[in-house]
């Protein structure tokens, strides 16, 4: 009885593992361009019918009744909400593939496959219960996203982004693991529930030097700084379609996963994380918009941006109450439909042969040869910037609502000081596309699927964004509730 | 009342149309454009025309829920109406003025559209959140304007503009953020009226002030405004001028004052020293100026230094010469850069040296000028007189320094409007080419006849435009009562004068 119900609450997890495998077998046996078009599409409903298995617990769930194999996992609204914005980012990274990949001549069934098994890994992720779930489901995510970084197995820059993201990964994840296995001697357990258990009352040092590696680990992850070094690297290198699932995708599972470590393991020390989220909130957001003033290529600008967004999104964790971690909900699905907008513009600069247009220079004119992509890129810019009346000023103002409700009014007056300067490079290209004369590079046909993402992402992220407020502030009340049960 | 949402139609009605601009032709684009701007001020006129002057404060109220945090709430009172009406008489005026751009027609109608839609948003906004999300968003058509259809430094000019004025305003939501918690509310009449504890209110009021000061533009913050003025088209000149730097303005009368009543109090010093050295600076360096438009620009800069004066005077003349200092300077300022818009178009230049004696070719132009020149002095008549006087006579009740050194604005004020006169219009025809310009066109008389009219009207009878503001800075007057300075001037009969009080010190004595 118990294990029917465990099985039943991983259904996603199941399914996402059973068609990945049969999978492979399919793309082992019927290779070719025609086979992975078709393991593409029926990835993407597979992602689909996980996302509809999950949308019922956004509602909420007893706690009782979301727990599975004796509390080492969990189906709650929380990870229900992680859940449903990875699969989707994981969809648009594959829907926009085929056209990229094909031009490339390296359309291959594996890609399908390998975010499937990432999107199962970070699934593992936002659901664990347990430092060695978490473990678990990190590396199973991480694997996958080295190969594919690595995906262009001819292109150098690839490969090599592929290696830099491997080496560094091993190491932040050798640092996690060192963290927690600290965390485990001072407390006796690694189960979440347990640790808070066991830091009632007060913290022994080196739980905190357990707590601080974790962080460090998982801030790795999640791309913040002083942990970033890898990020532009790996983002310029890997094929722009898995640059634009890394910069969405595992950034939410990263962050959901930090904030179930913060709120639910931590959480009876948060003094002693606050700060070093406030610290990395705040590096993170100065550090973005600085290091992306200097940027010629598109992909590592929108790499600092994402580096600038997770501090952002920090900030809301440093808050460390139900609001903060509402913010953080609300402001990661609007990140997430703005960096899939971002990067399908990118995938649509292409000159007359058909190859990606990514320095910034080529762009000029874009308003006048492109007029549609250069809207759509600029409203992403804009919403980016946090400008109103786009969607993306939502994200920040709810994470500063939820600092200043807090009493953290200078972190908030300081992180949206900071925004300021990234305004100065979204508005750069801004200025590239509309102000400047037309270089003339970018001719190429785009791709019917990339056309309709972008309108999609440039929908949600337009004002109309606005009328979702409500429903999307409920669900995340309800998701981040689930977080301060047990405290 | 009046059930029907006519502020929400008169924000809807530039917006459909800036959509529909975008996807048709240019010449499609400015029928759409002036059709659509001339309905949004005949709804304006129906507006002012259904607004019951001495009825309840707040007029044609909407609420709707549609928002998690904040809600669509708008309504309006005596002094949003003014504001919004001076928004919607400009409005058609640009687009006339707008002739000569040749470059994305239809993107620039758009621009010029949602701008519209966003400043009557701007006035007409009673949550908190909506005012700032309507306040910032202009930010981003006003950097296109200036950017794309810009002249040669347009670049820079939109960066500053855009930066500049961001930065102040974050931290203005901040401070909003902050009240909203506080006070459990984000609606604006009812954040008008509570007390907030006096020391968070000077740190609320300088996050506030961070944002207004440099959209009004105050001395030091006022360096984007130039910049962006000379580059920008035509009538992107008139917008910023006309409208843009009202909302400065706005914000101080609308939430500094009546939501921080004592900190605008113990501040009123900062605010009369800067305004002071504002307006001497900037009129002596419009002095000097060869461009004219920069010269217009440096003289919004002091004009609105007299505004901010006449806010911070604490009584009735002061916000009342307050409010038609805004609308005048709104309706002179857009003129003379119209002025200038209808000489830069035929020559292409903006130096004041290439032209001269156009009295001779271009009489009608030579006339409109001059009443616009002589508007922007203050001369008696004039809407600029009636508002420069009402601030200067506020202000001479707190204290008799400020009110002298204002005074001399009008002076400086006197000295670059007609020095710059004499070189355009009078003297001799230096240039064949600026000697053989024709005269003002049919559609450039409908530009500048309207303003003209209103200017003399407001000249002659401000009554009109005063009363449905009256109740409003009567209200607005009796909440800063509790906080009202001691002026320096001595009323009282029969006693002598104290000695060796200074006025500042009076100021600051009267605020504690």
């Amino acid at each position: 009885m118990d294990l029917t119900h465990s099985l039943r609450l991983v259904a996603p997890e199941e399914l996402l593992s059973v068609v990945g495998l049969a999978l492979l077998l399919v793309s082992a046996w019927a290779g070719g361009a025609r086979a992975a078009r078709a393991v593409t599409w029926i990835a993407v409903a597979v992602l689909a019918a996980c996302a509809v298995l999950v949308v019922p617990a956004l509602s909420g769930v007893a706690p009782a009744d979301a727990s599975a194999f004796g509390g080492l996992y969990a189906a709650d609204a929380f990870s229900a909400y992680a859940k449903v914005l990875i699969y989707v980012a994981a969809g648009a990274s594959l829907l926009v593939a085929p056209a990229f990949f094909e031009k490339a001549g390296a359309m291959r069934a594996e890609y399908p496959i390998l975010v499937l098994f990432a999107a199962l890994g970070m699934g593992i992720m936002v659901s664990a219960q347990n430092l060695m779930t978490l473990y678990i489901g990190l590396e199973l995510n991480s694997l996958a996203a080295y190969v594919l970084a690595a995906f262009l197995k001819t292109d150098e820059r690839s490969a090599e982004a592929g290696l830099k993201y491997f080496v560094l990964g091993a190491l932040a994840s050798g640092i996690l693991l060192f963290g927690m296995s600290l965390t485990y001697g001072f407390t006796g357990t690694t189960s979440y529930a347990g640790i808070a258990a066991a830091l009632q009352g007060g913290m022994a040092k080196g739980a905190l030097f357990g707590l601080t590696f974790v962080l460090a680990g998982l801030a790795f992850k999640a791309s913040a700084v002083p942990f970033h070094m890898w990020t532009p690297d790996v983002y310029e290198g890997a094929p722009t379609p898995v640059t634009a699932f890394f910069a969405s995708a595992p950034k939410v599972a990263a962050l959901g996963l930090t904030m179930r470590v913060a709120l639910e393991a931590f959480a009876p020390q948060a003094a002693a994380w606050q700060q070093i989220v406030t610290f990395a909130a705040i590096a993170s957001i100065v550090v973005g918009a600085l290091g992306a003033i200097g940027q010629g290529n598109i992909k590592r600008l929108l790499a600092y941006s994402s580096i600038n967004n997770v501090g952002f999104v920090l900030i809301g964790l440093a808050t460390a109450t139900p609001q903060g971690a509402s913010a953080m909900l609300v402001y990661l699905a609007i990140y997430v439909a703005m960096t899939v907008g971002g990067f399908v513009a990118v995938l649509m600069l292409k000159d007359a042969d058909g190859n990606q247009v990514e320095q910034i220079a080529d762009i000029a004119g874009l308003s006048h040869t492109r007029p549609l992509i250069a809207a759509g890129l600029a409203m992403v810019m804009f919403s980016l910037a946090g400008i109103p009346p786009l969607f993306g000023f939502w994200g920040k103002f709810v994470v500063f609502q939820a600092a200043v409700q807090a009493g953290m009014v200078p972190l908030a007056a300081l992180g949206i000081a900071a925004s300021v300067i990234g305004a100065f490079y979204y508005l750069k290209v801004v200025k590239v596309m509309y102000f400047d004369d037309a270089a003339g590079k970018v001719t190429g046909a785009s791709d019917m699927t990339h056309s309709v993402l972008l309108a999609a992402s440039a929908l949600f992220i337009s004002p109309l964004g606005y009328l979702l407020t409500r429903c999307l502030g409920s669900i995340a009340q309800t998701a981040a509730a689930v977080l301060f049960h047990a405290a | 009342m009046f059930g029907f949402p006519i502020l929400s139609l008169m924000l809807l009605v530039p917006l459909v149309a800036a959509l529909a601009c975008l996807v048709v032709e240019a010449k499609t684009a400015r029928t759409i454009a002036l059709a659509a701007t001339v309905a949004d001020f005949l709804l304006g006129i129906v507006l002012w025309n259904r607004f019951e002057i001495g009825g309840p404060q707040w007029q044609f109220q909407e609420n709707a829920a549609l928002f998690s945090g904040f809600s669509w709430k708008l309504g309006i009172d005596g002094i949003a109406l003014m504001l919004i009406e001076l928004s919607v008489f400009l409005m058609p005026i640009c687009i006339l003025a707008s002739a000569s751009i040749e470059k994305r027609v239809g993107e620039y109608m758009a621009a010029f559209l949602l701008m519209e839609t966003l400043m009557i948003g701007v006035f007409a906004a009673q949550d908190l959140f909506l005012f700032y999300i309507f306040f910032e968003a202009g930010l981003i058509p006003m950097y296109l304007i200036i950017g794309i259809w810009g002249g040669a430094d347009r670049i820079y000019a939109s960066y500053k503009f855009f930066l500049y004025t961001l930065l102040g305003s974050v931290l203005m939501l901040i401070a909003m953020l902050w009240m909203a918690n506080e006070a459990g509310t984000t609606d604006v009449p009812t954040l008008m009226q509570y007390s907030f504890p006096v020391a968070a209110q000077k740190w609320l009021w300088l996050a506030f002030f961070a944002s207004f000061a440099v959209k009004m533009p105050m001395w030091p913050v006022h360096t984007w405004l130039p910049d962006a003025h000379v580059q920008a088209p035509t009538a992107g000149s008139v917008i910023l001028a006309g409208v843009l730097l009202k909302m400065g303005g706005y914000g101080f009368i609308r939430f500094s004052l009546p939501m921080f009543p004592e900190a605008s109090a113990s501040y009123a010093p900062l605010i009369f020293v800067l305004s002071m050295i504002a307006v001497v600076y900037t009129s002596l360096v419009a002095l000097v100026q060869h461009d004219m438009k920069k010269l217009i620009a440096y003289s919004s800069v002091a004009h609105m230094a007299i505004v901010t004066v006449g806010l911070f005077a604490f009584n009735v003349q002061g916000l009342e010469g307050t409010m038609i200092v805004m609308l005048s300077h709104g309706l002179v300022a857009g003129a003379l850069f119209l002025c200038v818009g209808v000489i830069y178009d035929r020559l292409h230049t903006r130096e004041i040296n290439r032209y001269g004696g156009l009295a001779i070719n271009m009489p009608k132009y030579a006339l409109f000028f001059l009443l616009f020149t002589m508007a922007s002095i203050g001369l008696p008549g004039t809407s600029g007189f009636v508002g420069e006087f009402l601030s200067l006579a506020g202000i001479y009740q707190i204290s008799s320094w400020v009110a002298l050194v204002s005074t001399t604005g009008i002076i400086l004020g006197a000295a670059y409007m007609l020095y710059l006169y004499r070189r355009v219009v009078y003297g001799e025809q230096k240039n064949a080419d600026a000697a053989a310009m024709p005269d003002l066109s049919a559609r450039e008389l409908l530009m500048v006849v309207p303003i003209a009219a209103v200017v003399l009207w407001m000249g002659v009878y401000p009554e009109s435009f005063l009363a449905p503001m009256r109740s409003d800075i009567a209200a607005l007057d009796a909440r800063l009562a509790q906080a009202k300075p001691a002026g320096d001037a001595k009323v009282t009969a029969g006693k002598p004068k104290a000695t060796g009080e200074h006025s500042e010190h009076a100021v600051q004595e009267g605020a504690h």
